[in-house]
């Protein structure tokens, strides 16, 4: 791997930057792999980076059905918080905000990681109480969070309407200072570019139509380029986990569908925070490029459809116009969506599944962006030991069936 | 938005309607003779079909009756309602419950 720096940059401009060589190899499948990962995503490239990097399995490939990040890593509005309620969530979504903090330098990939603040308002009494309990929680467990009164909002946020006439007026905010934003497709790049460089294959155009299993163990998988061989299936592949399972002829607790995101027209920077309300349904931030992020709810119904209601849009749109009179007279440019796994209790499930040598990382449902880092991390080792990692553990699948549930309904920015 | 027939009042807005999730799963007999995992299947596991669903909705701000609907996941085509108590169409026609897209 050619290591990016100023001064290969500075090298390849003097020949007008053609001769960059390409970020990860395109290998054709081997007939077989230590472990194979299904979903070419965040996730699951984080999980081949960490299984080469820190438990030495490199003969490992990754297979995508489509393109890189080409899923919901490209989908999302790239908000990265730890700030959650229960201590099973604050542990790997911080272990997650964690490693984000080093990133780019880890895998000398610039990931546009920006701490520029989350905030959550509070536009009633209940609301107020709720987020004073949460950041009391999240404050015992050693995560920065603070409440912020009205004028604090104002002063952090000053383009936010706080006058108390408002339908939805603000009483508050909670506001996780290390929380921001980060670039999304470079997440996947740059996770690629550096399990390609420790000898992971990366498969794209490879979709997987079936897992071979011999007496209650896994032995490969079909796929449109052949049968692969391996002892180790991981498969993380979102919102299609449910029909990756049926392969297997397992059924879980997962219920897939639309969740819509739109982008405005850009203009100069206006809003330099990450602002969230779960009374009014919006959330938004701006992207380097100007456009303003909107994050929209599900849909109701069950889809893979990758496209959702025009309604949805609107109450949307109708929210974010109300808590942000000056974005009224703004064009919005796109909209899309992705097909989120959601699980019973807005949990993931991370972990072993009855076949041995079947893993599953799926359930991450309307938030998993944030988690890229962290979940790659706990996961690889999960696969590499067999026994999952101590802070995956009580993520694990069996929780359905001992009622240990992780129920984080109440963590999403927005009630999805 | 979906446009849905409802059998008792003809099509009507999505709007109209809320969504039930997956139709057909019947509540066992002796919840308390089923093992947790057997409860856990029954409560929490889905089928999450992609492709030909069969779901329930109910038109509450309608007749406020609920009916089942059999609808594609991809296309979000609704093939076919019918109401609660009838046999599904792929039952009907002796398919599979379960159809791949």
């Amino acid at each position: 791997m050619k290591r990016y720096s100023i001064f290969s940059l500075a090298r390849n401009a003097l020949s007008r930057h053609e001769n960059w060589s390409a970020a990860w190899r395109s290998p054709d499948p081997k007939p077989s792999y230590d472990a194979i990962i299904v979903g070419g995503g965040g996730h699951g490239l984080a999980t081949a980076y960490y299984l080469a990097k820190e438990h030495k399995l490199t003969n490992v490939a990754v297979l995508e059905k489509g393109w890189l990040g080409g899923g919901n890593t490209g989908r999302n509005t790239t908000i990265v918080r730890s700030n959650y309620l229960w201590d099973e969530s604050a542990a790997i979504y911080e272990h997650a905000l964690k490693l984000w903090e080093g990133l780019s330098q880890e895998l000398n990939y610039n990931t546009m990681f920006s701490q520029r603040g989350v905030m959550n308002l509070a536009h009633n009494l209940h609301d107020l109480r709720e987020l004073n309990r949460r950041v009391n929680a999240i404050r015992l467990n050693g995560i920065d969070s603070e409440i912020l009164s009205p004028q604090q909002v104002k002063a952090f946020c000053p383009i936010i309407d706080i006058s108390p006439d408002l339908r939805f007026p603000v009483m508050g905010a909670s506001l996780q200072r290390r929380g921001g934003n980060a670039r999304h497709d470079a997440v996947a790049w740059g996770y690629a570019r550096a399990a390609d460089a420790r000898g992971v294959d990366i498969i794209q155009q490879c979709e997987v139509t079936g897992i071979l299993r011999e007496g209650g163990q896994v032995t490969g998988v079909e796929t449109t380029r052949g049968t692969i061989r391996t002892p180790k299936v991981a498969v993380v592949v979102a919102g299609h986990a449910s029909v990756l399972a049926e392969m297997a002829g397992l059924r879980l607790p997962i219920q897939s569908h639309p969740l819509q995101a739109l982008v405005s027209e850009p203009v100069k920077p206006v809003i330099d925070t990450v602002v969230m309300s779960n009374a009014v349904h919006g959330y938004v931030s701006q992207s380097d490029k100007g456009e303003l992020v909107i994050g929209a709810g599900i849909d109701a119904y069950h889809s893979y459809a990758q496209r959702g209601g025009l309604d949805i849009i609107e109450e949307n749109v109708k929210a974010i116009c109300e808590l942000f009179p000056i974005f009224r007279r703004l064009r919005l440019m796109r909209h899309w969506a992705g097909i989120v796994d959601t699980s019973p209790d807005a949990s993931p499930i991370i972990g072993k599944t009855p076949l041995r040598g079947l893993y599953f990382n799926c359930g991450w449902g309307t938030g998993g962006f944030k988690a890229t880092p962290g979940s790659g991390h706990v996961f690889a080792h999960t696969i590499a030991r067999d026994e999952p990692h101590p802070i995956a553990a009580p993520f694990a699948l069996d929780r359905f069936a001992t009622g240990a549930l992780i129920d984080e309904h109440g963590a999403a920015a927005v009630a999805h | 938005m979906l446009h849905i027939p409802c059998p008792w009042c003809g099509a009507r807005d999505q709007h109209e309607f809320s969504y039930g999730g997956e139709a057909h799963i019947a509540r066992p007999e002796d919840p308390a003779a089923l093992s947790d995992a057997a409860w856990a299947d029954y409560l929490f596991m889905r089928s999450n079909t992609k492709g030909l669903f069969l779901e329930r909705w109910r038109h509450s701000h309608g007749c406020g009756r609920w009916f089942n609907a059999a609808r594609d996941t991809v296309s979000h085509a609704i093939l076919a309602v019918y109401k609660m108590g009838e046999k599904s169409p792929t039952e009907a026609s002796g398919e599979t419950k379960r159809s791949e897209s």
